[in-house]
């Protein structure tokens, strides 16, 4: 067995919460204990702080990687995966342990980092590049096949700024690629440009594991991890569960998700209103009507919404008028679609004292990835009866069978819908026989 | 393909403050050092109209001021140099020490986005913060040496220590800029509290008056300011003023003091740059 090129032991990474959010200002330091004042003074982190303000999003995490070796590691989001590499990559300290690293790094953590608006792609390419660690002679060596790669040479001078975006991302990602460090480190990269581009992309990042380096990858990308990756390593809230084959990690990994038939939480942090009419609880619920945490993007998304009124309000006319909306968020809080009860061929509140409504929004909806709902009970423009923003999370989880568009990616849109596509002739010489119609099976919105 | 050289094994680990790494990694990432000044230069001046004349209008204008107000309304001493030479030989290396300190008490948060995806020692950003301001003070120089043709002043033998007093600029700047650098990363108030210390240190600096003016017992007291030693250094080396020998000396003590806690200060803070960015 060769010496490890990684070698990890008893890696810790401490945060402090709240304090790792927002830099502070000296008068917050002042405002702070007198202590506390000098400990940040003097190194910038003050002694061990209590435990409930700290979050370790590295737990006591050993492992060895020995070189050639492609490792992928994989994991639910905020399980460490990405403050590992971090710490690998030398961004960020660990907070006790220590790693042997043997060799250069090179991170593929973000492409296209710092990149200048102002400088055209040639210059940018060596500025990125010595950003990246090569050095000058190494970027001019590979400079032609890095243009090749990216499909830009007609405006190699031009500056980047009068770039279109995948035309930026193909550059920097070609930059990124041609590093040739002993050890490569790799965070969903992969995840730019058309299908055609990922696709070289991928098989870029073959060529690379092939040719015996080692390489760290973290994606959600199951497939793409199976096929790249030889070894696994499982992580969960900071620590490392399995090591072994990337097949059984996979496998566990994904045993895991589906025993986790953990709903989403309902969430009143943030409640607001008069609240005489309250929702009580959201679920997601699949065709059986059990609740889910995540359904894939084909099938119908199915909310049920507990509500309660109180007496009073059931008997008059107060009831008419009231909206029970729901809106979907992207994870990074971009509203995408509201649900609203009263739409089209909505269902009014009956005069109970509880009821629970279902909201059906037929299938195809979202692309896989995180999702948030907002509530609304109220009379628009009127009164807000409960409003709770970001009442409840859900998932929509990669498809089960192989399903049109194959490529289900942010860059591509993020609601799936179903269109008709038709196509006729415009030249009328051609316009008999009728033409048969083009079908498509999907597309996006 | 790379290297033939041995890889070598680092030890990451909770932060150890200086170590003898700090010098050979500043090494080994020089030409990300090019680089990055190489873009301050580049970028600096884009979509200007006056382009890189603004190293040229800076210094001039404020000379022209200072030779009205303090030269002929003022009647401020200039250790019989014509007033307008006086104060350029300061302003010159006044300037680039001002926009060195603004360039490395702003970059840090500008280039977050680097910090937080890509290793490379962050001591390189405020050293290109402190160089690239060089060309504009070349820029200057040539300016100042044409005003010294115009008044026929030939520099005497001092001029030899010219690049040591330059180097003492420059040193200064870094030891002052690493500080600012490392403090604006945990203290956002270091931006807004820059501009306004630069403007009263100026005042603390033989930059319109003499440090002649200053009695003599308190030369040495004088010299805790670098930029004092670096002056009057620059007066006497090119125009032949009264000899700086303790302010400077003294200057050159503290920048030397300032570097080395500076840099031991920058390199504590810098495993955690990426968290509290």
């Amino acid at each position: 067995m060769s010496h490890p090129v990684i070698r990890a032991e008893h890696l810790g990474k401490r945060y402090r919460i709240g304090h790792r959010l927002r830099p502070g200002t000296a008068r917050d330091a002042i405002a702070g204990a007198a202590s506390r004042l000098v400990g940040a003074l003097r190194l910038g982190r003050a002694k061990a702080p209590p435990d409930q303000d700290t979050l370790w999003a590295l737990d006591d995490v050993s492992f060895e990687v020995t070189p050639g070796e492609v490792v992928g590691i994989i994991g639910r989001n905020g399980a460490g995966k990405s403050t590992l590499l971090k710490v690998l990559s030398q961004i960020t300290e660990p907070s006790t342990g220590f790693v042997d690293v043997t060799g250069r790094i090179g991170s593929l953590l973000e492409v296209g980092t710092g990149f200048h608006e102002d400088l055209t792609g040639r210059e940018n390419t060596f500025l990125n590049g010595a950003i990246l660690g090569m050095s000058r002679v190494e970027i001019s060596r590979k400079f032609d096949e890095i243009v090749a790669f990216a499909e830009i040479d007609r405006f190699i001078d031009t500056p980047v700024k009068h770039y279109s975006s995948g035309m930026y991302m193909r550059l920097a990602f070609a930059v990124a690629a041609h590093l040739e460090t002993e050890i490569l480190v790799v965070d969903e990269v992969l995840a730019v440009g058309d299908a055609q581009f990922q696709k070289k992309c991928l098989g870029k990042m073959d060529d690379i594991a092939r040719r015996g380096r080692t390489v760290l990858f973290i994606s959600h990308n199951m497939e793409a991890i199976q096929r790249l990756c030889t070894r696994g390593l499982l992580m969960d809230r900071g620590r490392l569960v399995q090591s072994g084959t990337i097949g059984e990690i996979v496998t566990t990994y994904r045993a895991a998700e589906q025993s986790l038939v953990e709903t989403g939480r309902f969430n009143t942090r943030s409640r607001s209103g008069t609240g005489w009419a309250r929702v009580s609880d959201i679920r997601l619920v699949d065709e059986r009507g059990a609740a889910v945490r995540g359904v894939p993007p084909e099938n119908d998304l199915v909310f049920q919404v507990d509500l309660q009124l109180s007496n009073a309000s059931t008997s008059g006319a107060s009831l008419r008028g009231l909206v029970v909306e729901l809106v979907v968020l992207s994870d990074q809080g971009q509203p995408l679609l509201s649900l609203m009860n009263v739409d089209d061929d909505g269902r009014e509140l009956p005069p109970v004292p509880s009821c629970t409504m279902t909201v059906r929004l037929p299938g195809p909806t979202f692309i896989p990835g995180r999702y948030r709902l907002n509530a609304f009970v109220g009379i628009p423009h009127l009164e807000h009866v409960d409003e709770i923003p970001d009442a409840f999370e859900f998932e929509i989880v990669e498809p089960e069978r192989p399903w049109r568009p194959y490529q289900l990616h942010i860059t591509r849109g993020i609601v799936c819908r179903k269109a008709q596509w038709s196509c006729a002739a415009t030249d009328s010489q051609f316009a008999a026989p009728k033409l048969p119609r083009c079908g498509s099976e999907g597309g996006f919105v | 393909m790379i290297a033939a050289e041995l890889p070598v094994t680092r030890r990451l680990r909770p932060s150890q403050g200086w170590s003898t790494r700090t010098l050979s990694e500043l090494w080994a990432y020089r030409e990300l050092l090019y680089f990055l000044v190489w873009r301050d230069i580049k970028v600096r001046y884009k979509q200007t109209l006056l382009g890189a004349g603004w190293a040229i209008v800076q210094p001039l204008m404020t000379m022209v001021v200072f030779t009205i107000f303090f030269g002929h309304l003022a009647k401020v001493q200039s250790d019989g140099l014509p007033y307008p030479v006086f104060s350029l030989i300061a302003l010159v290396p006044w300037s680039y020490f001002a926009s060195a300190l603004a360039g490395s008490s702003t970059p840090l948060s500008g280039y977050q986005h680097i910090i937080s995806k890509v290793y490379f020692p962050r001591l390189i950003i405020p050293l290109a913060a402190v160089i690239a301001p060089l060309v504009d003070f070349a820029i200057g120089f040539v300016i100042l040496i044409g005003l010294m043709a115009w008044y026929r002043i030939v520099p005497g033998a001092a001029i030899v220590w010219l690049p040591a007093l330059m180097l003492l600029a420059i040193c200064t700047a870094a030891s002052v800029g690493v500080w600012l650098a490392a403090l604006n990363v945990r203290y956002r108030d270091v931006r807004y509290v820059v501009p306004f210390v630069v403007q009263l240190w100026m005042f603390a600096t033989p930059v319109a008056y003499p440090a002649s003016l200053v009695p003599g017992r308190w030369r040495a007291i004088y010299g805790l300011n670098p930029m004092a030693g670096v002056i009057e250094g620059f007066r006497w080396a090119l125009a032949g003023g009264p000899a700086p020998g303790v302010i400077t000396l003294v200057s050159a003590a503290v920048v030397g003091a300032m570097i080395v806690g500076g840099a031991i200060y920058f390199r504590k803070l810098e495993g955690t740059f990426a968290d509290v960015i």
